[in-house]
């Protein structure tokens, strides 16, 4: 875990996203609401409260000065109460709402210069929005309703009902497509919505709060789909959400949004780890550690660890050393876990002068998880074993190990954290 | 008060102005006049050429058809005891003056309405003009339309169309503008034009409540035609005319029945159309 990054910046990117090309870029973007925007954005920029520029002068903030850019292939989350200003955000972005200042620049062309016949091209091209209330056409069929995106761009009946069908395979509803949305469920009839969205093959998937009007069970369902579907697709998704739990659970990172200004970008760890301000961390006080924390947070360096070429005393004197009664087993070039050796073991070992561990190596019986297993997942696992549990990448890498007092103390360090 | 100010001769202007409308449009009135006389003889015309008992077969029918069997079968029987109490040719001719007077009303109302939906300055001026329409006692219409028109049937349409156009242009812009406002935003954010936009989503979402100013319209039309007897309309309304004028109290109720049953088909099946069906289509 990195320690260096500050809260407000977003951290220094050490997992290649420098090489991530930005897909839409929001410049300082305002939405102000009334007759002199002018006149209210200079007393914002003066700091003048929300509520003082309204009384004075009539005019509503939507969004103050919103910048950050949303990296092609991620899924950004905006997230705010009620009154942040996030839902104006994303409908700046397709210019449902028309942004007052500022520039928003889609694939480096800036939408807000458009005229209304390329307005209608970018939104036919390169966007599927997704609506909390679904917005479905009650007069029309679900497949007639997934189709209309394409029916709008003038595809002919064929191409579209196989690209309405296909689309609705995908979110799970194949076959009922000749079902009105009065049929269907909360659930489904958001499915249709996605599928709507999806069947005119977007780059920028833009969902407001889909998810919000679903029962918990049925959202958490739709999130974990949308998860496994955005790891198919690759769309960019901006994502907006009133619920911390959601935005941690999606977001690749996360844009927290406060009566229309931005209070803190970062990724779900970094907004968790090192809240901005007064106002995120009394906002994230509430989250269950369990869900967010993975592996790679409460890990410890593996170290010492043996190698395959050492002999079981050299093994068993660097248990000694670091008064453990076992040792991962690597080998010496990359890391490639091997095993797990007791200290048990590697005493048999020694006393029938064994010149390598490998004989003695529990290869099985070391249990091992992936870096970005929840913590609540590890809990059964570190419970089931005497031996630490070791954290392996894909190539069998041995990252760290998870002990028992690991876990727990990582959690409870959080909680000391939100206290403050 | 009437020392210090004089009375306004609102009426001296507006009969001055009626008479220059009347000279200046007289072209364009003759026109219409034509053109609809010849519309309704023809209607009337035609309807009275079928036989009244295949004519009450065809009328119950599609009454059945649209509304149901109850709706059918009460129109069967009001339609022969209309026949039986030998008002068969007012009755016909009342329900083409009413049906080519909707669809005139509803011809120019539907625009407007729709036009009252998308543009607010539109709404600002159609608001106060249609109140005033629909507060205006409904003889009032009578009086202009004769010189227009001349006494008879193209008169009645003509304050009938006045008279009963306001519902469809009012509900046409409620329903347009009460959608869920994100549906229209689901419209324009696949990139929808204007025209897409009103008929693939607002026209439909609407025309529940479309229909129901419809409905509306059809009821002040029969209301107006069988008033629009006084200029010489005929139908219905002319024997109920005829009957005050003679002092028939029995005769005046007889066509008044008539003009209810025809009212009560009327109703019944337009509400029924304006409510769509809406369920798996197998």
């Amino acid at each position: 875990m990195s320690d260096s990054t500050s809260a407000v910046a977003e951290p220094a990117s050490s997992d290649g996203q420098e090489d991530r090309k930005v897909k839409i870029s929001i410049n300082g973007v305002y939405k102000i609401f009334g007759k002199s925007p002018e006149k209210a954005r200079k007393m914002v920029e003066d700091g003048v409260s929300k509520d003082d520029v309204l009384s004075k002068t009539g005019n509503v903030i939507g969004v103050d000065n919103a910048s950050f850019d949303i990296y092609e292939g991620e899924i950004l989350v905006v997230m705010g109460l009620s009154g942040s200003g996030k839902s104006t955000l994303i409908r700046c972005v397709n210019r449902l709402i028309e942004p007052t200042f500022g520039t928003i620049d889609v694939d480096g062309v800036d939408i807000t210069k458009l005229d209304a016949d390329e307005l209608r091209a970018v939104r036919r091209k390169k966007f599927g929005m997704v609506f909390q209330s679904f917005a479905l056409l009650p007069h029309k069929t679900v497949r007639n309703n997934v189709e209309f995106g394409l029916e709008i761009q003038g595809v002919d009946q064929k191409k579209r009902e196989e690209a309405a069908d296909r689309a609705l395979e995908l979110v799970g509803l194949g076959g009922w497509g000749k079902y009105y949305p009065d049929n269907l469920s909360g659930g489904m009839k958001q499915r249709v919505g996605l599928a709507r969205a999806l069947a005119v093959d977007p780059d920028v998937l833009l969902m407001d709060e889909a998810f919000s009007a679903l029962d918990p069970l049925i959202r958490s369902d739709m999130q974990d789909e949308l998860i496994s579907l955005q790891g198919k697709m690759q769309k960019t998704i901006l994502f907006i959400t009133h619920d911390l739990d959601e935005a941690l659970k999606m977001g690749d990172r996360i844009v927290l949004m406060k009566d229309g200004k931005i209070e803190q970008i970062g990724t779900p760890e970094n907004i968790l780890s090192h809240p901005a301000s007064e106002y995120v961390s009394r906002f994230v006080q509430n989250v269950d550690y369990t869900k967010v924390l993975t592996a790679a947070d409460v890990m410890k360096k593996a170290t010492p660890v043996a190698f395959v070429k050492d002999g079981p005393r050299v093994a068993l004197r660097k248990m000694k050393e670091s008064g453990l009664s076992g040792i991962f087993v690597v080998k010496q070039a990359n890391w490639e876990l091997v095993g797990h050796v007791t200290a048990d073991r590697a005493v048999e070992a020694a006393k029938r002068e064994d010149q390598w561990l490998d004989h003695i190596t529990e290869r099985d019986e070391c249990a091992t998880v992936a870096p970005d297993t929840p913590v609540r997942n590890i809990f059964p696992i570190v419970a089931e074993n005497n031996n630490p549990v070791a954290v392996i990448d894909e190539e069998h890498k041995l990252k760290g190990i998870i002990v028992r007092g690991s876990v727990l103390g990582a959690l409870s360090e959080r909680g000391d954290n939100n206290d403050e | 008060m009437n020392s210090f100010i004089p009375r306004i001769p609102l009426d001296a202007w507006i009969e001055s102005g009626l008479a220059w409308l009347t000279t200046a449009l007289s072209g364009v009135t003759r026109a219409i006049s034509a053109f609809l006389g010849t519309g309704v003889r023809g209607m009337v015309d035609f309807l009275n050429w079928i036989p009244p008992w295949l004519l009450i077969l065809i009328f119950a029918a599609g009454a059945w058809k649209v509304a149901g069997r109850k709706v059918g079968i009460l129109s069967a029987v009001g339609l022969l005891f209309i026949w039986n109490v030998g008002l068969w040719g007012p009755t016909v001719s009342t329900i083409s003056l009413v049906l080519i007077a909707t669809a005139i009303a509803v011809g120019f109302g539907l625009p407007i309405g729709i036009l009252g939906a998308l543009n607010d300055t539109a709404h600002q001026v159609l608001r106060p003009v249609l109140d005033f329409m629909q507060t205006m006692p409904a003889f009032v219409y009578l009086i202009p339309a004769i010189p227009f028109f001349g006494l008879g049937a193209v008169s009645a349409i003509f304050s009938t169309v006045i008279f009963s156009i306001p519902p469809v242009i009012r509900l046409t812009t409620l329903g347009i503008r009460q959608i869920n406002p994100e549906l229209i935003e689901a419209a324009d954010s696949f990139g929808s034009t204007t025209a897409q936009k009103l008929f693939k989503v607002q026209m439909p979402l609407a025309m529940p409540t479309i229909m129901a100013g419809v409905n509306q319209t059809i009821m002040l039309a029969l209301s107006m035609v069988v008033i629009a007897a006084m200029i010489g309309a005929g139908g219905l309304g002319g024997e109920v005319w005829r009957a005050i004028q003679r002092l028939r109290p029995g005769q005046g109720f007889v066509a008044g029945i008539g003009v209810v049953i025809v009212a009560m088909i009327l109703d019944r099946v337009t509400q029924k159309i304006g409510q769509v069906k809406r369920n798996i289509n197998d």
